[in-house]
C-alpha cells in the first residue's frame, strides 16, 4: 500500500467536498492511502497572498509543508493553487539556505520546522504517474464513449515550468490522456491553455475582469461542442462552476455546462452516481452530461 | 508625477526605483530574478500573450518599461498592476528570460507597503488571520460534508484551534497584522466595523 499526506487547502474542503471524498474513494481502490495533515491552513493562495507580502506567504507555505512532513510522506494537493504555492515554496527554501533559516528562526516560535525532504506533488501526477492511464482505462465499469470533453490544466501546476517540471506548458497531454483512458473523447477548442481569471487576486477585486476570461473560456468550449469541462485544480473548479451562476447573474447569460474535476469524470466512468460524486451540489447542474451518458445505448 | 504630462523631466523620474525593486525582493527571489527587468527590450511578447491584457487596460511591457525609466508612483499607484491573474504565460515566453510574474508580485508587495492594497484584498487577508483559510467554511458546505460521509469540518485549522493560533503566531511574527492593519484587540480590520 502506498501512503501519501494529503494537503486538503481551502476550496476542496470548503467548497467542493465531493472532490475530496470521490478523490479517496477511487485511491483506495488502487491501495493509495491518504493520511491527514492536522491543522494545516490556506496554503496560502500562490498569486494572492505573495502578492501581498511575500515573507508571510512563504511561512505559512513553509509550515504547512512542516506538519505535512511529520507524516513521513509526500505531500499530495489537489489544487494548482496549493500545489503551485507549496512546490514554490519547497524550490526557494531549498535552493536558498540564509532564507530557510530565516523562515525556520520564525517556524521555531510555533514550534515547526521545514526540512525539505517530502516531494510536494499534485493529485493528477497520482493518477498518470502512480496508476497510469493503462490500469485507469481497464478500471472503467461504463466507458465514457461518446462524450467530448474540454479539459482545462490551469496555470500553477504547469508554470513556470522551469521549476515545476512537468513538460510543455504550452501543449501539455497528460489530462487529456486520462480523459482519454475513460472513454471519453477530448476536444481541442479555442485558448485552451488560456487562464480562467481566479488567479493573482483578480478575483476578490475585479470580478468583472475575472468573469470575463470565464465567459471566453465557456464560449470557446460550447463552440467545439464540449458536452463537460474537465479540470484539476479546484480554483478552476469554483470559477467554472460558480462563474457560471454569477455571469448569469449579472450578465443574464446561461452556459449550463457541466464542471468535472478529472476524478469526478472518471468516478462518472465506474458507475458513481452524481450525489456520490458531489455534483447535486454544485451550481451548474450535471444532467445534460448524464442524460448523454445515459441515453448512448439507445 | 502624472505620466500623461507632456513634458517629461529627468529629475520627475526616480532613478533608484530598479535598486528599490532589488532590494524587496532580493532575499525571497535572488538579486538576478530582480535584476532581469533590465533585459526587457520591450518587444511586447508579454502584453501580446497576456489574456487580461485583452480586455483591461494592463500592459506588462509598460509596467517594465516604466520600472527601468524609474515612473515609480505611476507603477505602484496604479490599478492596473492588480489586473495581472499571474497565469505566467508571459513568464514561459519572454525572449529576455525576464521574471516577469515575480517582479509584479515584489512591486506589489512595494505597493501594498506605500499604502496600495485594496479593502477586498484587506477582506481577503482578514479571513486567513481569523480562522486560518482564505475561503472559510460555511453552513451548507457544512451539512453537504455530512452527507457525503465526511466529518462537518475538515481536519485544517477549522477543527485545531491551537493550529490556529500556530498560523496567527507567525502572521504576526512577520508582520502581516501590520502590513494589513489587523487589529487583534477585536479581530478585525483596524478601520472597519
Amino acid at each position: 500500500m502506498k501512503e501519501y499526506a494529503i494537503f486538503l487547502g481551502c476550496i476542496i474542503p470548503n467548497r467542493y467536498p465531493g472532490i475530496e471524498t470521490t478523490s479517496t474513494s477511487i485511491l483506495k481502490d488502487f491501495d493509495i492511502e491518504l493520511l491527514p495533515i492536522n491543522g494545516a491552513s490556506c496554503c496560502p493562495a500562490p498569486g494572492v497572498f505573495s502578492s501581498f507580502h511575500l515573507e508571510s506567504w512563504l511561512a505559512i507555505a513553509a509550515r504547512n509543508i512542516a506538519i505535512g512532513e511529520e507524516t513521513g510522506r509526500d505531500i499530495v494537493t489537489m489544487c494548482n493553487g496549493c500545489y503551485g504555492s507549496l512546490a514554490e515554496a519547497n524550490h526557494l527554501l531549498n535552493g536558498n539556505k540564509e532564507l530557510k533559516d530565516k523562515i525556520n528562526d520564525i517556524l521555531s516560535k510555533v514550534g515547526c520546522e521545514f526540512k525539505g525532504n517530502s516531494k510536494i506533488k499534485h493529485m493528477i501526477e497520482v493518477f498518470s504517474e502512480d496508476i497510469g492511464v493503462k490500469k485507469i482505462q481497464e478500471y472503467m465499469k461504463n466507458p465514457l464513449d461518446g462524450i467530448k470533453v474540454c479539459t482545462h490544466y490551469g496555470c500553477h501546476f504547469l508554470k513556470p515550468s522551469e521549476i515545476k517540471k512537468h513538460g510543455s506548458s504550452e501543449r501539455p497531454k497528460f489530462l487529456d490522456e486520462l480523459v482519454r483512458a475513460t472513454g471519453a473523447e477530448s476536444i481541442d477548442y479555442k485558448d485552451k491553455t488560456m487562464c480562467c481569471g481566479f488567479g493573482g487576486g483578480v478575483r476578490a477585486r475585479d470580478i468583472d475582469v475575472t468573469l470575463d476570461f470565464t465567459r471566453e473560456k465557456l464560449k470557446n468550449i460550447i463552440s467545439a461542442g464540449g458536452d463537460c469541462i474537465v479540470d484539476q485544480c479546484a480554483s478552476c473548479h469554483l470559477e467554472f462552476d460558480r462563474g457560471q451562476a454569477e455571469i448569469k447573474k449579472i450578465y443574464g447569460e446561461e452556459f449550463r455546462l457541466p464542471v468535472l474535476y478529472f476524478t469526478q469524470l472518471i468516478g462518472l466512468g465506474i458507475g458513481m452516481g452524481q450525489k456520490e460524486l458531489g455534483l447535486t451540489f454544485q451550481n451548474i447542474p450535471a444532467e445534460s452530461l448524464l442524460d448523454k451518458i445515459n441515453g448512448r445505448k439507445k | 508625477m502624472p505620466v500623461t504630462k507632456n513634458i517629461i523631466r529627468i529629475n520627475d523620474l526616480n532613478s533608484g526605483f530598479i535598486e528599490e525593486l532589488v532590494e524587496s525582493g532580493r532575499k525571497i527571489f535572488g538579486e538576478d530574478v530582480l535584476r532581469s527587468v533590465e533585459a526587457c527590450i520591450q518587444c511586447g511578447c508579454c502584453t501580446g500573450s497576456c489574456p487580461s491584457s485583452r480586455r483591461t487596460a494592463f500592459r506588462t511591457r509598460k509596467i517594465f518599461r516604466e520600472t527601468s525609466l524609474g515612473f515609480k508612483e505611476s507603477v505602484l499607484g496604479s490599478d492596473d498592476l492588480w489586473l495581472c491573474t499571474t497565469c505566467y504565460t508571459c513568464y514561459e515566453r519572454c525572449p529576455r528570460g525576464v521574471k516577469t510574474t515575480d517582479i509584479i508580485r515584489v512591486l506589489r508587495n512595494m505597493a501594498v507597503r506605500q499604502g496600495y492594497m485594496a479593502e477586498a484584498h484587506r477582506m481577503t487577508a482578514s479571513y486567513v488571520f481569523k480562522t486560518g483559510h482564505g475561503v472559510p467554511i460555511n453552513e451548507e458546505v457544512q451539512r453537504q460534508r455530512v452527507e457525503l460521509g465526511l466529518n462537518r469540518l475538515p481536519p485544517t485549522t477549522h477543527s485545531f484551534p491551537e493550529a490556529l493560533r500556530s498560523v496567527q503566531e507567525v502572521l504576526r511574527l512577520t508582520g502581516f497584522d501590520e502590513i494589513v492593519g489587523f487589529d487583534w484587540e477585536t479581530m478585525e480590520l483596524r478601520g472597519r466595523k
